[in-house]
């Protein structure tokens, strides 16, 4: 409900340009009230979940010994913390995703702005790109690893197979939508083909580039998982497999929780590096 | 001075917008097109516009014959079509790349005062009202000073108290360089206020009907005898034109009875 609210909010905001300025101080406290209490109504669920199993295991209502309760989950991460094993295994996993996915961005980026700027290398490259996104990535795993070895090489490959797929879709994408209207813009003011490109293109393809990079990152800490499965000695993929092979389901979690802090953080810096980009549009992002 | 000789236009599915279009249109003259929706108006500001070629037939600009966008020519779209990324100073600023900077700045500080939104000039597009929004695009194609401005049923989406200000905005800038206007709109009474000549356009396929001159003095009385004489034969001759479509041009009905004959 407060959700419909909203967007009714904003709905009317765009519509009725006449009355937006008059509208806009109201409109952002009207939000900004309504998104409180969203959160605080998402944290409901977890919250009263984790307090429950607390109390069961508690009060001896349950063991806790394969679901171990929120206040054993918080000690193994700290003591992980202190011994400074944490940082090491999420720096770990933080490098690989990180080069892994430089390199599918960039080659994300590159060949989707081929792709989606030139008819003749779409049909050059696109097809292919389509075929070998029909094979699951992890499928690579045995040839990379036949390829690259067993180390951080294949391990960084699979990441970056994962990240190139959304981003070059995304990014072709995005320039096939541009709108044929502002591009007659551009032809009217007699721009060049790379003055096109600087001036419409690019800026109109932004909030979409955004997105498809964000989940191309997502996508990255998933194949991190995949990539840290097949044989590693750090990183939180390794805490998740040692904590299986010792049975230790609290530090299972923990390292969990890790990947989920991680990949919160990382897509918000992500969101906050593009932030200065597309805050022409941020009625639209606030909405996603 | 434009003219158009032996225009026309057939799209690729077969449609044809425009048929043996010839008109000449003189420096510093307003012209208003009006016609029903599928006239080929819009098709007409295209081709001068170089956004589409024509099939056959040229357009000359000061004979200079037009092929692709000339930089002379400007044009405002029925919609706005700002580009949201840029403030509304950039966006009338878009067309004068070329332009070293202080000129710029004075162009473009010029034009927001002419249309009256001199304090709104950081602001995004999507925080301006609809008429607003147009007003910049108007700005935006009077900065580059064109010879010719193409305006494409530019005030169509607007109320009316909206519309008559805005045509004073648009009388107020076209009065400081008087470039030709080609001024496309279904609204007689706009087509009194601005026009110098109105151009009556007819469907299927898009071809001229009539001309009327209109000779009254600026700046114009809308609730004055004249203007309602003038609105009156537009309409008038509006309604011939929808008429004319059984009653066939004689040539055509001559090679029809031939045929018949035959
Ligand atoms: N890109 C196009 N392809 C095919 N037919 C078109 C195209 N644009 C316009 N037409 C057709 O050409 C005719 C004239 O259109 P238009 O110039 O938009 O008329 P107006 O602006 O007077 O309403 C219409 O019948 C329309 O359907
Ligand atoms: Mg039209």
């Amino acid at each position: 409900m407060t959700e419909s609210r909203e967007s009714a909010v904003t709905g009317q905001a765009w519509s009725s340009h006449e009355g937006a300025a008059a509208l806009a101080a109201p409109t952002s406290t009207e939000k900004r009230r309504a998104f409180d209490g969203r959160i605080l109504l998402g944290f409901f669920l977890p919250v009263a979940i984790a307090l429950l199993w607390e109390g069961a295991v508690t009060f001896g209502l349950a063991e806790g010994r394969l679901v171990p309760p929120p206040s054993r989950i918080i000690a193994t991460l700290s003591a992980l913390a202190q011994t400074g094993e944490l940082w090491t295994h999420a720096w770990m996993t933080l490098w690989r995703v990180l080069v892994g996915f430089v390199i599918g961005a960039v080659s994300g980026i590159v060949l989707g702005a081929l792709s989606g700027s030139s008819q003749t290398l779409r049909q050059l490259l696109d097809p292919t790109l389509q075929a070998l996104r029909a094979i699951p990535s992890i499928a690579w795993v045995p040839l990379f690893i036949l390829w690259l070895g067993i180390f951080e090489a294949s391990k960084v490959a699979l990441i970056a197979v994962g990240v190139f797929f959304p981003v070059y879709l995304g990014i072709a994408g995005a320039i096939l939508s541009v709108d044929r209207k502002l591009v007659e813009v551009g032809q009217v003011f007699r721009l060049s083909r790379v003055q096109l490109a600087r001036r419409i293109l690019l800026p109109a393809v932004l909030p979409e580039a955004v997105i498809a990079l964000r989940s191309g990152l997502g996508l990255g800490f998933m194949f991190v998982v995949a990539a840290e499965f097949m044989g590693a000695s750090e990183g939180l993929g390794y805490l998740l497999v040692d904590g299986q092979q010792m049975g230790k389901p609290d530090q299972i979690l923990a390292a969990i929780i890790a990947f989920a802090i991680l990949g919160k953080l990382a897509d918000s810096l992500l969101v906050a590096a593009t932030r200065p980009l597309v805050r022409w549009q941020d009625i639209v992002r606030e909405r996603l | 001075m434009l003219s158009f000789e032996h225009l026309s236009k057939t799209y690729a599915d077969g449609t044809r917008a425009l048929s043996d279009i010839n008109l000449t249109v003189h420096e510093g003259e307003i012209v208003a097109l009006i016609g029903g929706s599928g006239c080929g108006k819009t098709t007409l500001l295209r081709l001068i516009a170089g956004l589409d070629r024509e099939s056959a037939g040229r357009i000359r600009l000061d004979g200079e014959v037009l092929s692709g966008p000339h930089p002379a020519v400007g044009i405002v779209f029925q919609e706005p079509r700002l580009l949201p990324w840029l403030s509304v100073f950039d966006n009338i600023a878009f067309g004068l790349a070329g332009v070293n900077a202080a000129e710029r700045q004075a162009r473009v500080t010029h034009a927001l005062e002419k249309i009256g939104l001199v304090e709104h000039a950081n602001r995004w597009p999507r925080d301006l009202s609809g008429g607003q929004q147009q007003r910049v695009s108007i700005a935006r194609a009077f900065v580059t000073n064109p010879k010719v401005l193409l305006l494409d049923e530019p005030f169509s989406a607007l109320d009316a108290f909206t519309r008559a200000s805005l045509h004073d905005h648009l009388l107020g800038l076209w009065e400081e360089t008087r470039p030709t206007v080609v001024l496309v709109t279904h609204d007689v009474q706009e087509a009194v206020t601005l026009a110098d000549r109105a151009v009556v356009m007819q469907p299927k396929p898009g071809r001229i009907f009539d001309e009327l001159p209109l000779t009254l003095s600026r700046p114009r009385d809308r609730t004055g005898l004249p203007f309602e004489t003038s609105v009156r034969r537009i309409l008038t001759a509006l309604d011939h034109s929808l008429k004319a479509p059984q009653q066939q041009p004689q040539r055509e009905r001559d090679r029809q009875a031939a045929a018949l004959w035959w």
